[in-house]
C-alpha cells in the first residue's frame, strides 16, 4: 500500500461499493447458495427441500457417468494442454528466429484468439461432418472412418482438436513474448559455447521459458475446464446422449436439464474446490515469477 | 537465437578453416529458414484454414455444400446469403435477424467493458489510496472471485437472478459476469507502481481525491485503460454459457447466443442451412477479430502485461 493516503471514510467506501455490490450478490450469494444446497435434496414439484448430508457427494462421485466424465476431462485436459502448447511453443520459436515476416506470421497465428469457442464449435462441426466434413474424408484416407456424434471417442476427438487448436493463439502470443523476453547477449554467450541450435534450446532457452511455461500451464487447464463449455454444447448439439461430456458440462446438464439441483450444486463444490487448489499453485507461483524475473 | 550471425561469431576464431565456415553457416542458415518459414507456414494454413474454409463455403448454396462438401472458391451466393441471415427475421417468434443480434453483441461486449474498467478503476483506487477500516476484508472478498468462474455457480447465479427479476435484460446479462476481480488486480498493480511523489505534488497543489483520480491517474493509465477495454470487449463479446442460460427471448439474443439456436435448427433439416450457419458464424467472430488485428500491439500488452 502507499505511503501517503487519502483519508476519510465516505470516498473509500462510496468507491468500492459498486464492485463489493456486484461481488457480493452475484458471486458470494450464489457460491453460498451452491454450498448450501449441494446438502439438501430438491423436490422441483413441490419446491421441499430434505437435508441429506453429505449423500448428494457421496452419489455424485460414486455413479458411473459422474466417473466417466471425470476419465473422459482428465484425458481431454491433457490432450488440450500437450496438442496447444506444444504447437505454440514450436510456432513461437520459429517465429523468434525468423529474420524477415515476423510481424505477418504473427498476425496471421494470433487472430484466432478472438474467435468465441461456440464458433470454434460450429466449425468444427462443419469440418467433422459425416456429409460435408474434409476432415472425415481427410482421416477416410488413411482408413480411419470417423463417425463424430456416434462414436464416443471420435467425438471426443474432434471436440479435443477444436478446443485445442482455438487455444493455440493464446499460448503463441505468451510464448513469443517470453522468448523475446531472453536478453540477446545471453544467447549469444550461448551460442559462443555450445554450436548445437537444439541443444541450445532445450539447455539454455527452454529453462527460462520455464516460468511462462508454468504459468501457461495453468492457464491451459482452466481453458480445457470451463471455457470449453461452448465446444462440447455446440459439437454436441445440445443432444449429449452417448457422447462424452466434461465435469462442467455435467453440473450444466444435471442442474438445468435433469433437475437435479443437489447433485448438480455437490458437482459444482467439487469443482470449485478444484478451482481453488489450481489458483493457489498459481498464486504461489506467482510470486516465484516475480523474483525470477 | 540459432541464427548465423551467431553461428559465423562462433566460427570467427578459426581464420584457418575462413572458406569452410564462411560456406557452412551461410548453408545452415538456408536450412533453419526454411524449416522455420516451413514450419510457420504449416501453422498459418492450420489456424486459417478451417475459417477460409468456413468462409468461402458460406458464399455457396446448401445442396452444393451438401453434394460437394465444404468448398473452396467463390460461389456467388454472398449477397444472398449474408443478406438473409443479417436482415430476414428468423427463429421461432419471427422477431430476431442477424443485425439485432449483432446489436446485442454490441450492447453486450461494449457495456461489459465499460463496467468492468469503470467498476475496476474505482474499487481499485479506494484499495491503493486510502486507508479505511474493513479495507483488507473488502480486499480478500474482491479477489476471492479470482477464485471461481462463472461455470462452477451457474445454477444458483441462474437462480439470484431470476428472483431479481433480471432474466432477459441487458442488465442482467452483463453486470453478473462483472462480478470477477481480474480487472480490479490489473489497476490495484498498476496504480501501486505509480509513484507516490505525484499524489504528494497533487495534495500539495490542493488536488482532492476525485480530481487526483480524474486529472491525473486515469490519463496516466490511458494505455492500460484501452488495453483492458479492448480484451474485456472481445470477452464479453464472445461470452456464451451465460446469455444462453439468461435470455429465452430471442429478442436478446446475442449472436454467440444465436449459434446454439442455429444448431437446434439443424437436427430435423434435411438439408440443413449449411451457408446460413457459416455465414452467421463469420459475422460473429468478424468484430472481435477486427478489434485484435487492428489493435493487436496493445492487445498483446494488455493480456501479457495484465496475466502476469
Amino acid at each position: 500500500m502507499k505511503k501517503v493516503q487519502f483519508s476519510g471514510i465516505a470516498p473509500p467506501l462510496l468507491l468500492i461499493a459498486p464492485q463489493m455490490a456486484i461481488v457480493v450478490i452475484f458471486f458470494l450469494w450464489p457460491a453460498a447458495e451452491a454450498v448450501r444446497t449441494s446438502f439438501f435434496i430438491q423436490d422441483p414439484f413441490f419446491g421441499r427441500a430434505v437435508f441429506v448430508g453429505f449423500d448428494n457427494y457421496v452419489n455424485a462421485v460414486t455413479r458411473s457417468d459422474y466417473l466417466r466424465s471425470a476419465a473422459f476431462t482428465g484425458v481431454f485436459v491433457t490432450a488440450i494442454c500437450a496438442i496447444s502448447l506444444g504447437f505454440g511453443l514450436l510456432f513461437a520459436v520459429c517465429a523468434d528466429e525468423v529474420l524477415r515476416g515476423e510481424g505477418p506470421y504473427k498476425t496471421l497465428l494470433m487472430w484466432v484468439y478472438a474467435i468465441a469457442p461456440p464458433v470454434a464449435g460450429l466449425i468444427g462441426v462443419m469440418l467433422f461432418d459425416q456429409h460435408i466434413g474434409p476432415l472425415v474424408d481427410f482421416f477416410a484416407f488413411f482408413g480411419w472412418e470417423l463417425q463424430t456424434g456416434v462414436d464416443y471417442w471420435d467425438t471426443a476427438f474432434a471436440m479435443t482438436v477444436v478446443a485445442a487448436w482455438k487455444q493455440i493463439p493464446y499460448n503463441f502470443i505468451f510464448f513469443l513474448s517470453g522468448l523475446q523476453g531472453i536478453p540477446r547477449s545471453l544467447r549469444e554467450a550461448a551460442a559462443i559455447d555450445c554450436r548445437s541450435p537444439a541443444r541450445r534450446f532445450w539447455t539454455v532457452v527452454f529453462p527460462l521459458l520455464a516460468p511462462t511455461s508454468f504459468f501457461l500451464l495453468v492457464i491451459n487447464i482452466t481453458y480445457a475446464f470451463f471455457e470449453t463449455f461452448g465446444v462440447i454444447d455446440v459439437m454436441l448439439k445440445g443432444e449429449p446422449g452417448n457422447n462424452p461430456v466434461s465435469l462442467v458440462y455435467k453440473v450444466y446438464l444435471d442442474g438445468f436439464r435433469g433437475q437435479d439441483l443437489g447433485g448438480s450444486s455437490a458437482q459444482s463444490v467439487i469443482l470449485m474446490v478444484g478451482v481453488m487448489l489450481l489458483t493457489v499453485v498459481q498464486f504461489r507461483f506467482i510470486e516465484r515469477r516475480v523474483h525470477y524475473a | 537465437m540459432p541464427d548465423a550471425s551467431f553461428d559465423a561469431a562462433a566460427d570467427a576464431p578459426s581464420p584457418a578453416a575462413k572458406g569452410a565456415a564462411r560456406r557452412a553457416p551461410a548453408l545452415r542458415l538456408r536450412w533453419s529458414s526454411v524449416f522455420n518459414h516451413g514450419v510457420l507456414i504449416f501453422g498459418v494454413f492450420l489456424m486459417m484454414g478451417p475459417v477460409v474454409i468456413a468462409f468461402t463455403s458460406s458464399t455457396f448454396d446448401p445442396i452444393a455444400i451438401h453434394r460437394d462438401g465444404l468448398k473452396l472458391g467463390w460461389g456467388g451466393e454472398f449477397l444472398s446469403t449474408y443478406d438473409t441471415v443479417l436482415f430476414e427475421k428468423s427463429g421461432f417468434t419471427k422477431e430476431v435477424n442477424g443485425l439485432l443480434m449483432l446489436f446485442n453483441s454490441m450492447v453486450m461486449g461494449l457495456g461489459f467493458a465499460i463496467g468492468k474498467v469503470v467498476v475496476s478503476i474505482l474499487a481499485a483506487y479506494a484499495i491503493v489510496y486510502f486507508r479505511f477500516r474493513g479495507a483488507t476484508v473488502c480486499f480478500w472478498v474482491i479477489f476471492s472471485t479470482l477464485l471461481l468462474p462463472l461455470e462452477v455457480r451457474i445454477l444458483p447465479s441462474y437462480e439470484v437472478v431470476q428472483s431479481l427479476g433480471l432474466l432477459n435484460t441487458y442488465t442482467g446479462l452483463i453486470v453478473p459476469l462483472i462480478a470477477s476481480a481480474t480487472g480490479t488486480f490489473f489497476f490495484r498493480q498498476f496504480f501501486k507502481s505509480v509513484p507516490e511523489e505525484l499524489l504528494e505534488a497533487a495534495r500539495i497543489d490542493g488536488a482532492n481525491w476525485w480530481r487526483f483520480l480524474v486529472d491525473i491517474l486515469v490519463p496516466l493509465s490511458r494505455t492500460m485503460i484501452a488495453a483492458i477495454f479492448i480484451i474485456m470487449f472481445v470477452v464479453g463479446w464472445n461470452q456464451y454459457l451465460w446469455p444462453t442460460l439468461m435470455t429465452t427471448e430471442e429478442g436478446y439474443f446475442t449472436i454467440v447466443r444465436g449459434i446454439k439456436q442455429i444448431m437446434q435448427v439443424w437436427i430435423g433439416a434435411n438439408i440443413p442451412a449449411y451457408n446460413e450457419a457459416l455465414a452467421l458464424a463469420v459475422l460473429a467472430m468478424l468484430p472481435p477479430v477486427l478489434i485484435v488485428v487492428i489493435f493487436q500491439r496493445m492487445f498483446i500488452k494488455g493480456l501479457v502485461e495484465t496475466e502476469k
